[in-house]
């Protein structure tokens, strides 16, 4: 085969063996790689408990992996997630992707449970198995310190030891597969770290097809402001966004009871650059570049870190949010579920935490002390123990993300039927509702953003299993993203078959979730969206959002998406997507 | 708005814009169920093509004239494929599939892999987001052939022409709109400089308006701005330049502020012209002429061989004293903001090759609309001259 190994890794921590899989190549080509492939072996899975050693978690590359396509590092993590009991997955960039297909594998299942804390150390096709019990409650860098020449590596920080559910899985000490307490999939496991390394190429089929593929895609990124601007995230990675949410009057405040900050021009994006002086660093494979590093290798926050640290907790010490992002990032939690857990307490106990109360929350969270043990379990279920339910911003009990509903309707619906709870990326509204690409759309209605909606979903979830960065899909398309795929694998394809495949890929963890409960009822944003209205000012209203018309474009979404009006999969549509149905 | 509204909407468009005449316009909006425009004997076969294919949107319009002949005779002499070398096509469209016949099926696996396809029915273009899609894709092919066409033309006057496509030329050719169309001067625009920010908001939305009334941009590609202090306003990315009211970027120039991450591709060129010139109003534009010409050079060098005149010509090219550079849409290594703005220094515009028009004014817009009509205008009459067509 070109572009896919044909071979994925089975390690059986229990009695620390290995196994191959070989699948069909029948099964690449429907499921593609990374979150599809990923979510074909987990579906069998599915239904277990999270913690059951029997439990999957799944690290999963695609064909581009470790070929010259642009932006072609990135990968998928998945397993079922501890905080939502959705799916669970993230995409995550940094090294691994291609240091586990230079290893020889499309990607690695790891079932079982070590007895104690271990390590695996994986170069070419041999597989150790390491105590790591000295690792524990050690920090991400300490770690990652100690596996230097080991090759990439994904660990957990004391978040994951300490039991957080939104605690995430590490790769190279700064890429985060951050949403949905990954981390503590591998804890559950006695897993500690991975490393990988090797040397196997990846055969590509049509190098020159693949070149004039990339130039395109080249070309593409570059006519995108939001890029490869002198504004865009390359030059100021994904904080730019900060500003525009700050102008379009939607930027979550006060545990989104308000959408406007005040003290936003001075914690924007020019404002970390101007006081941090970064550099530039990325994934491998990509030319966008859109990570920012200080002096002494930390990273600056990104956009969604330092909108939840800085409005969503009215926070306006910009040294703060820097300070809780390196926490987080060292003690291995997602920025954005700590953010706004932090933000529901703040309004429960019915005042702002100041700097200090931040970080030491922070480091309760993380040391399991005080407040911290009932906030390491996440906005919904610590409001619920104080009877506050209303206070929990959340969908599926993941915290929402740095973009307040109200101001945009694509992203309102989107939030809820994405598959792993409360998720921007899932559909990604923002760019067309805000970043205006490929073309703008009208951010305060909800007409047409149903099928939208839904072809984002499909778009994204093949971007995620080829893989490549959703970012890049700004300017690029699948048509360009079809000719590198036929170019790297051989395999016909285009875009529209691209988008099949993306929507077979969708509906499957719309089934896994079916399998768990999962209802029309979890399709449902917080009540404060519908009742109170967002900071209106400069021209721009942010009136509360109408329930009706909302239920009803996620009605038509069902339609479109193939789901009954209950929001469960059809068998028939799954046969047509040629999944196989529920036994 | 409404699926209706929109569509309605870009049909209007693409008849005001000379695209397409209103009869010959097939447009139809899917969210659920799919809404037409019209009720059509097309519209079934067109409804087979909407449920294979991933989409929320189609068009399929008749081009008008001269556009209809153009692309017929381009489609007849394809091979399946037509190969524009404008910068439009080399970065969005790739390339221009051909049908020869109305079979769904067939035009089917074309839109899986592009954007539009061309048809003995005409047209047809797809969105995925909305219809505005549609419409621009079908702006832009009809823009690419154009100037495909008269490119082609232009290199084969310098040989012996071939019969077709001189019996093609001598019948288009009477079917362009005369230079007389415009009247001598243009209307004029409000007179700078300006003090107030509504002012300079009114100024850029006026100048845009009147650059598709002209004919100077096809669909959304174009962008406008204006300096007044140290911020420069600039139309945003993707916007309709006869719409730009709520579409105007303020972005201070030491760029304390990324809020104007929406401005137009071109932004970094347009910052760069206003902050070496005294220049404050510019206007960029796709005059067809002005593009045809820029990619017309007797040179043989290894670059040409190459197809990569557009990134790397190292002639300093003029056409009269317009100079003519190489420079891709937006930033990057080859963007056109390192190109333009040393270039348009003491000139009145900078044409991008296979691109289009930058021109520049001093306070207000009337200045730079003047400079963009007139270069179009030298540049139509020295087209002409070059074939020695009896029809100019």
């Amino acid at each position: 085969m070109y572009g896919w190994h044909g071979k994925i890794l089975r390690i059986d921590l229990s009695y620390q063996k290995k196994s191959i899989i070989e699948p069909d190549a029948k099964i690449y080509h429907k499921f593609i790689g990374g979150r599809g492939l990923a979510g074909y072996f987990l579906r069998d899975k599915i239904t277990l408990d999270w913690n059951d050693p029997k439990m999957p978690i799944l690290f999963f590359t695609g064909p581009l992996n470790n070929t010259p396509t642009p932006t072609s590092g990135r990968m998928t993590v998945m397993s079922r997630s501890p905080l939502t009991g959705t799916i669970g997955d993230s995409s995550v960039g940094g090294s691994l992707a291609n240091s586990i297909k230079k290893a020889g594998w499309d990607g690695i299942i790891i079932t079982g449970k070590s007895p104690s804390l271990c390590g695996i150390e994986i170069t070419g096709h041999e597989i150790n198995f390491t105590d790591a019990s000295h690792l524990k409650g050690k920090t991400v860098s300490q770690i990652n310190h100690s596996l230097k020449e080991k090759g990439s590596t994904a660990v957990t920080g004391p978040a994951a030891d300490q039991g957080v559910l939104y605690s995430g899985i590490v790769i190279d000490g700064h890429f985060f597969a951050g949403r949905n307490g990954l981390g503590l999939i591998m804890a559950s496991k006695n897993l500690k770290y991975l490393t990988v390394k090797g040397e196997e190429k990846t055969d590509v089929y049509d190098p020159e097809e693949l070149k004039a593929a990339r130039e395109e895609i080249f070309r593409l990124a570059a006519a995108t402001p939001a890029l490869m601007g002198e504004l865009g995230i390359s030059k100021f990675g994904t904080g730019a966004l900060y500003d525009l949410m700050h102008t379009r009057r939607m930027m979550p405040t006060d545990n989104f009871r308000k959408t406007y900050f005040p003290h936003a021009p001075s914690m924007n994006a020019y404002s970390f650059d101007k006081k941090y002086k970064p550099k530039k660093t990325g994934c491998k494979g990509c030319h966008i570049l859109c990570k920012k590093m200080v002096k002494g290798g930390g990273l600056l926050p990104e956009f969604e870190t330092m909108s939840h640290f800085s409005a969503l907790l009215e926070n306006e010490n910009i040294e703060i949010v820097k300070e809780a992002n390196g926490i987080c990032n060292e003690s291995g939690m997602d920025t954005i579920s700590t953010g706004a857990t932090l933000s529901c307490y703040a309004e429960i106990r019915g005042k702002k935490l100041t700097p200090e109360e931040i970080i030491g929350l922070l480091n309760d969270i993380i040391s399991g002390q005080g407040e911290g043990k009932q906030l390491a379990k996440g906005a919904y279920r610590y409001a619920k123990s104080k009877n506050r339910p209303e206070s929990a911003m959340t969908v599926k009990k993941q915290e929402i993300s740095a973009y307040d509903p109200r101001g945009a309707y694509g992203m309102a619906l989107a939030f809820v039927t994405s598959t792993r709870g409360a998720c921007h990326l899932r559909a990604y509204p923002i760019s067309h509702e805000i970043l205006r690409r490929p073309v703008a759309t009208d951010r305060f209605i909800f007409s047409g953003k149903a099928r939208i909606i839904k072809i984002n979903e499909d778009m994204n979830a093949v971007v995620d299993s080829l893989t490549a960065c959703k970012f890049l899909f700004f300017g690029a398309t699948l048509e360009e993203f079809s000719r590198a795929f036929t170019a790297v694998t051989g395999v016909k394809s285009s875009a529209q078959d691209l988008l099949k495949a993306g929507e077979r890929i969708y509906y499957n963890e719309r089934i896994m979730n079916y399998l768990n409960g999962f209802n029309s009822k979890d399709d449902i944003l917080p009540n404060r969206f519908f009742s109170q209205s967002g900071s209106g000012g400069n021209n721009i209203e942010i009136p509360p959002i109408d329930r009706q018309e909302f239920l009803q474009a996620l009605a038509r979404y069902y339609k479109i998406r193939g789901l009954d009006e209950n929001g469960l999969p059809l068998k028939e549509k799954a046969k047509e997507l040629g999944l196989e149905w529920m036994n | 708005m409404d699926e209706l509204t929109l569509i309605n909407k870009y049909s209007e468009k693409l008849v005001r814009q000379g695209l397409a005449d209103k009869k010959r316009i097939i447009f139809g909006a899917k969210e659920v169920e799919i809404t037409w425009n019209r009720i059509d004997e097309k519209c079934s076969e067109l409804e087979k093509i909407f449920e294979s294919l991933n989409i929320n949107s189609l068009l399929l319009a008749q081009p008008a004239e001269p556009y209809r002949s153009i692309i017929e005779y381009l489609a007849k002499n394809s091979n399946g494929v037509i190969y524009p070398k404008d910068c439009e096509t080399r970065t969005f469209l790739h390339d221009l599939p051909v049908a020869h016949e109305f079979d769904p099926e067939n035009i089917i696996n074309l839109l899986k892999k592009r954007k539009s396809a061309i048809t003995e029915e005409g047209v047809i273009t797809l969105g995925t987001i909305t219809p505005e899609q549609a419409f621009v894709t079908f702006s832009s092919v009809c823009f690419a052939c154009f100037v495909k066409f008269f490119s082609d033309y232009l290199l084969f006057s310098k040989q012996d022409v071939p019969e077709d496509i001189e019996k093609a030329f001598n019948k288009i050719v009477p079917k362009l709109p005369k230079l007389t169309k415009y009247p001598p001067k243009p209307p004029s625009l409000m007179k700078g400089p300006f003090s107030k920010e509504n002012e300079v908001y009114r100024a850029i939305e006026e100048a845009g308006k009147l650059m598709v009334d002209y004919n100077l941009v096809d669909s959304y590609f174009g962008n406008v701005s204006f300096r007044m202090g140290n911020t420069l306003y600039i139309s945003q990315t993707t916007s309709s330049l006869d719409e730009l009211s709520g579409h105007i970027d303020p972005c201070p120039l030491d760029n304390s502020s990324c809020a104007g991450i929406t401005a137009s591709s071109e932004f970094s060129a347009h910052k760069r012209i206003v902050m070496n010139t005294d220049y404050k109003a510019i206007l960029h534009g796709h005059p067809k002429f002005a593009v045809i010409l820029s990619m017309y050079c007797g040179e043989k060098c290894e670059f040409r061989i190459k197809d990569e005149c557009h990134i790397r010509c190292p002639q300093r090219r003029f056409i009269n004293d317009i100079p003519v550079v190489a420079g891709e849409v937006g930033t990057g290594r080859y963007g056109l903001c390192n190109t333009v703005p040393s270039a348009i220094i003491g000139r009145k515009g900078v044409i991008v090759y296979g691109h289009g028009l930058f021109a520049v004014g001093k306070d207000d817009f009337n200045e730079a609309f003047e400079n963009l009509l007139n270069i179009e205008k030298m540049c139509k009459e020295l087209y002409f001259r070059k074939v020695n067509s009896s029809n100019f």
